[in-house]
């Protein structure tokens, strides 16, 4: 085991320096700059910027100056807001961020894992169709759709919630929702569907013609195994969603780190993009490898060293 | 004292009761078996035809209307649903009917392609990946970190500047990222079932490598398969209305269905019909595709096979 | 006759006491404004370059001059001015001010926070707009030295500037917010970050900065130091960070909001039915570059028959957002000569605002292309953005119909569209252009031969002489002329094809009085009210 686990971290960080690098090289292959704009500005003035921020300074040196920041967790000043650095933009926005995902994804755990489960033990029937149609309605209607509905409904024609806004618990309502809606189709999807599966299997036979309650069977033997798609799927929603949602936090007004992604990309604001995106694959990489560990928890015959030994 | 064992009471078992253990029903193959449960199947067939009907009337569909889909008439303006335009106008006086059936060309084919991508380079990467485990699954799911977080944006612009805009980018921007999701669920499924009781067996006759993916590990994973294949079909309309809106897609004024679902979000408050229309057309797309996938699955099910 | 007078005496008084009754002020005075960006990109007056944080930046500061509501000059920090005979040496006579932290605001602070704007290390991007300080550009290039730059203060309230040519529109800059002072000591403490936190931020204008929570609001009070306090009657100016149009207009709707900037495009032809979209004018023109080096685009009878077959009026129903079909380059807004003239008006018409449908198609036949035979498909490019969009599509279209040419659209990311126009990698753009100061000038100079914004190849050299001219010469009616003359030889010469004139639509409740608007899309809030209701 202790050799797998140095492997794998050797791997991961070697994940990481790629994305780093591929990061870096695609950005300075893009066209335009953080100071190109409609109004250029003089050259001598653009020239003067680019030299004191090292922009002029020859691509490998600028890279290697990023792989050194990047190791030392220091990602400079961003070029688009003025006075800020990218360690406090990330440790600004990214609570807020993760505040709003979190919730999103226990919700959508919440209710999609039930409607899962009940779509399976009652195939084909009215229940199961109704999941069914909601949640193809939760994967086909896009989040900022689903946003903007919420907000004409919730807060414009019913008064209920603030239409945007960060700071009160009423605040998180709508953006929640709008940010659930994919995820819990897509876990009451996969729920139902491996649930289907395992319960056809031995051993819940086993279970049943043991004499135990439909109760106990599924909770203590059939839900675990059927939840490795859901894991699977987690990993990756949860650094996705963590890191915030473009769309979500522009409508809602949310002070979240997605919108500053997005925002840095089409500002060429490369610390901020290199910034974040580091931050996102060091989330991501270590969101895979907890999935991994949960597998090993969830059933314990899985292993992730050589199969053979 | 021993008692001996004396051979001749012993004589070789006839041929004809060896043949006892052979299976008597007539042999049909997986994938016979499968097409036979699923025409049976009245929703997934119901599906299937669905399917059918939106591909001819986005192939055949816009000779039969008056209008082009970039025909403007500036005195009809945003016009809501009427018997001259089933589906009102836009902003230019366009027919919004016409544009949804040519925005069925496009979105249909991503939607196809986005699923052949999941099913073949998703789950032969995610099998292979899962059933291989240890050194090659670690190289391979980091590649697949990768993949996931370096920003596609950045990948995108960089095609836009090296191709001509058109639908061949928007198919190279998915072929490179949209199998991952598909990849991670298959390995997951995989690194569960091969560790399984007949897989063991399978691989103790000496069933080699190849043909416990196809035969055992692939079909037994079948119902995560389709249920991300299908649900990802939005996902890969809506990343085409993207990649369209940041200049790789298709040229205006054709445009898809997440692009028109995109622009009608914008006057959703005045004039909603511009955003019903092509979301409607993707919620029953979506419906069709979700009860043929769910068909599918259980025509596909080898436990289901009676 | 006269209980008649004496009867309407007692109706005037009565009216305007009702009137006064009803337009009282509001208890509250609080306003809610949305700019429509997310995030103020910085709020140091020397680095900032957005029209949103000017806005901020102009209620929160006050240079040597304000602004007025017509968009003339008006004693700010500076109670009065000489200007020498030659037009090139300004002395300000500095009223006794102060900061809102109470230190007095002396002639070294303006000298110290314009030459602090000039200094390479501060990298201003705006820097430009202190070039016409003699000696102004060579500190920032490095090839002078901050002594040299001729702005010096004489005593602690006198300031002294010298400009290198005669410069009309010198007043107006004082107030733009480059040149707007900020306070020495402060800075110089914390000269990156200053401006971010309530605390290290002193200004000297209307309001002070009482919260800035990022991307969410920030927060403006009354500064009760401020020389001129007595008509400042706001309170608080909440200003939220929204960038969503559609949010923007739902707390609008909802009365989260008093005002909103940014209205959503979309909802345009809904809102305009409804009344409710306020519209001012923008001193900005939205054209179409040609790149004359591309092939047909090279004959100027060609340029003409794309303009003369662009409905323009068509176009602004479109944009639905009380948009004039532009009828020349240089916008309304900007006084001729006479007082009280347009320069504009002036100059006249050199376009049609309707599509002349007959002559395009002689020009274009005279090209050689008769009803658009063999002509070239011709591609319009535009940057991500719905309203480009429409409005290019429509545009092929009218291509179309009226000259029977090919024309495909290409839609490219910001980054990527800046690219191909600065590289000449297109052959037809969108483009549009903002005025940073009330002058053509800001309109005319880029158009020179080579000209850092010129992208089309076209170039003139009587064009050039002529703004040549303008530059240098401070007789005004010289400079008028010779401004009327360029844009004649533009107009002829057609590198670029204008569409419409800018405007400002926005959102603004009926109880929010005094707003003024400068057609440079600042709003200043000194004299603002809420109105009861």
């Amino acid at each position: 085991m202790a050799r797998y686990l140095l492997r794998r971290f050797i791997s991961m960080i070697l994940a990481i320096w790629v994305v780093a690098t591929l990061t870096f090289f695609i950005m300075k292959a893009l066209p335009g700059g953080p100071f190109a704009r409609e109004k250029a500005l003089p050259p001598s003035i653009l020239a003067n910027i680019e030299e004191r921020y090292h922009l002029n300074d020859p691509l490998l040196t600028q890279y290697a100056d990023y792989m050194v920041r990047l190791v030392k967790w220091d990602l400079g000043p961003s070029f688009k807001q003025k006075g800020r650095d990218v360690n406090e933009i990330i440790t600004d926005h990214f609570p807020v961020s993760a505040q709003l995902g979190l919730s999103a994804v226990f919700l959508s755990l919440l209710i999609g894992i039930p409607a899962g489960i009940i779509s399976a033990l009652r195939q084909n029937k009215w229940q199961d169709q109704l999941a069914m149609f909601l949640s193809v309605i939760g994967v086909s209607v896009p989040s900022f759709v689903m946003a903007t509905l919420l907000m004409y409904v919730f807060a414009l024609k019913l008064g209920w919630l603030p239409a945007a806004m960060w700071g009160e618990l009423k605040h998180m309502v709508l953006p929640t929702i709008s940010l659930a809606g994919f995820p819990m189709a897509f876990v009451a999807r996969l729920t139902r569907s491996s649930m289907l599966e395992v319960l056809q299997q031995d051993y819940i036979r086993t279970a049943k013609s043991k004499g135990l309650s439909q109760r106990v069977i599924i909770y203590r033997h059939a839900l675990k195994n059927s939840l490795i798609p859901v894991i699977t799927y987690l990993g990756p929603l949860v650094a996705g969603i963590l890191t915030g949602s473009f769309v979500v936090e522009k409508i809602f007004a949310i002070p979240g780190l997605g919108r500053y992604f997005v925002q840095s990309i089409n500002n060429r604001d490369y610390t901020v993009i290199m910034g974040i995106t580091f931050f996102d694959s060091l989330l991501l990489v270590g969101l895979n490898f907890l999935v991994d560990l949960a597998y090993t928890l969830v059933d314990p015959r899985i292993r992730l060293m050589d199969g053979r030994k | 004292m021993e008692t001996p064992v004396n051979v001749n009471q012993f004589r070789p078992v006839a041929k004809d009761i060896q043949m006892a253990q052979t299976i008597a029903r007539p042999s049909t193959t997986y994938w016979q078996d499968a097409r036979r449960r699923l025409k049976k199947n009245p929703l997934a067939m119901i599906g299937l035809f669905v399917i059918i009907i939106m591909v001819l009337g986005a192939i055949i569909g816009p000779f039969f209307c008056k209008y082009n889909y970039s025909d403007q008439d500036y005195d009809n303006r945003l016009a809501s649903p009427s018997k001259e335009h089933w589906f009102g106008t836009d902003n230019l006086g366009r027919d919004l009917f016409v544009r949804v059936l040519y925005g069925a060309r496009i979105s249909l084919a991503i939607g196809f392609f986005a699923s052949l991508i999941n099913l073949t380079i998703g789950v032969l990467y995610g099998s292979i990946s899962g059933y291989f485990g240890g050194r090659v699954d670690n190289v391979m799911m980091r590649i697949v970190d990768v993949i996931y977080t370096v920003p596609l944006t950045m990948v995108v612009i960089l095609l836009m500047v090296l191709f001509q805009p058109g639908l061949k980018n928007i198919l190279i921007a998915l072929g490179l990222v949209y199998w991952i999701g598909m990849a991670r669920i298959v390995r997951g499924q995989v690194l569960a079932i091969k560790e399984q009781e007949y897989v063991l067996a399978a691989r103790m006759v000496g069933a080699n490598k190849w043909r416990i993916m196809l035969k055992h590990l692939i079909p037994n994973s079948m119902g995560p398969i389709i249920v991300s294949a299908t649900l990802n079909i939005p996902q890969a309309i809506f990343q085409e209305a993207f990649l369209s809106f940041i200049g790789l897609g298709v040229a205006a004024p054709m445009a898809s269905w997440g692009v028109l679902a995109d622009e009608g979000a914008q006057a959703i408050q005045s004039y909603p019909h511009l955003l019903f229309f092509p979301a409607a057309a993707i919620c029953i797309t979506m419906l069709a595709f979700n009860f043929l996938g769910d068909g599918l699955r259980d025509a596909l099910d080898p436990r289901m096979r009676r | 006759m006269r209980r008649t007078t004496l009867v309407l005496v007692c109706l005037m008084v009565a009216t305007a006491l009702a009137a006064s009754v009803f337009a009282a002020p509001a208890k509250d005075q609080t306003l809610t404004m949305n700019l429509g960006v997310a995030e103020p990109e910085t709020l140091d007056p020397a680095k900032s370059t957005g029209v949103a944080e000017s806005t901020i930046l102009l209620n929160l500061h006050e240079g040597l001059t304000r602004l007025d509501k017509d968009g003339n000059p008006a004693p700010g920090i500076a109670e009065k001015w000489d200007i020498s005979k030659d037009g090139k040496t300004y002395t300000f006579h500095l009223r006794n001010a102060k900061w809102n932290n109470g230190d007095p605001i002396t002639a070294q602070d303006f000298e110290w926070s314009w030459k602090r704007a000039l200094a390479p290390e501060t990298m201003a991007e705006y820097a430009y707009q202190l070039w016409y300080i003699k000696g102004a550009q060579a500190y920032t290039e490095g090839t002078g030295k901050a002594a040299d730059v001729a702005v010096k203060a004489i005593n602690d309230r006198t300031l002294q500037v010298e400009l290198n040519a005669p410069t009309g529109y010198w007043l107006s800059l004082c107030a733009f917010p480059t040149l707007l002072p900020v306070h020495p000591k402060t800075v110089e403490a914390n000269p990156d970050k200053w401006f971010m936190s309530p605390k290290t931020y002193i200004s000297a204008g209307p309001f002070k900065m009482t919260e800035w929570k990022h991307n969410s609001q920030l927060v403006l009070e009354k500064n009760p130091l401020y020389w001129d306090a007595k008509n400042v009657k706001l309170n608080k100016v909440v200003i939220t960070l929204i960038d969503s149009q559609i949010t923007e207009l739902t707390m609008f709707e909802t009365g989260e909001l008093d005002y909103g900037d940014n209205p959503p495009p979309a909802e345009f032809p809904r809102l305009q039915k409804e009344k409710k979209l306020a519209i001012s004018p923008y001193l900005g023109c939205y054209y179409y570059l040609l790149n004359v080096n591309v092939k047909p685009l090279s004959d100027v009878r060609v340029r003409h028959a794309l303009s003369m077959a662009i409905d323009r009026t068509t176009i602004t129903q479109i944009t639905a957002g009380g948009q004039k079909p532009a009828t020349a380059y240089v916008p309304f807004g900007i006084p001729d000569l006479k007082s009280g003239t347009d320069f504009r008006t002036a100059g006249g018409a050199y376009l049609k605002e309707t599509a002349q449908v007959a002559e395009a198609k002689k020009l274009l036949a005279d090209a050689g292309y008769a009803d658009g035979k063999g002509f070239p498909t011709l591609s319009i490019l535009y940057n991500t953005n719905e309203m480009h969009k429409t409005i290019a599509e429509a545009i092929q279209e009218m291509w179309k119909k009226n000259l029977g040419i090919n024309v495909t659209l290409t839609n490219q990311e910001w980054g990527v569209y800046l690219e191909s126009r600065n590289t000449g990698d297109y052959s037809v753009a969108r483009a549009g252009w903002i005025g940073d100061y009330v002058d053509p000038m800001t309109f005319l100079d880029m158009w020179v031969t080579g000209g850092g914004n010129n992208d089309t190849n076209w170039g003139s050299p009587k064009y050039d002489e002529l703004i040549k001219t303008v530059m240098n010469s401070g007789v005004q009616a010289e400079r008028v002329k010779a401004m009327h003359a360029a844009e004649d030889i533009l107009m002829k010469e057609m590198p670029i094809i204008p569409i419409y004139f800018y405007t400002r639509p926005y959102l603004m409740k009926p109880w929010v009085k005094d707003m003024i608007r400068l057609v440079t899309g600042h709003i200043d809030l000194k004299y603002s009210y809420i109105e009861a209701h």
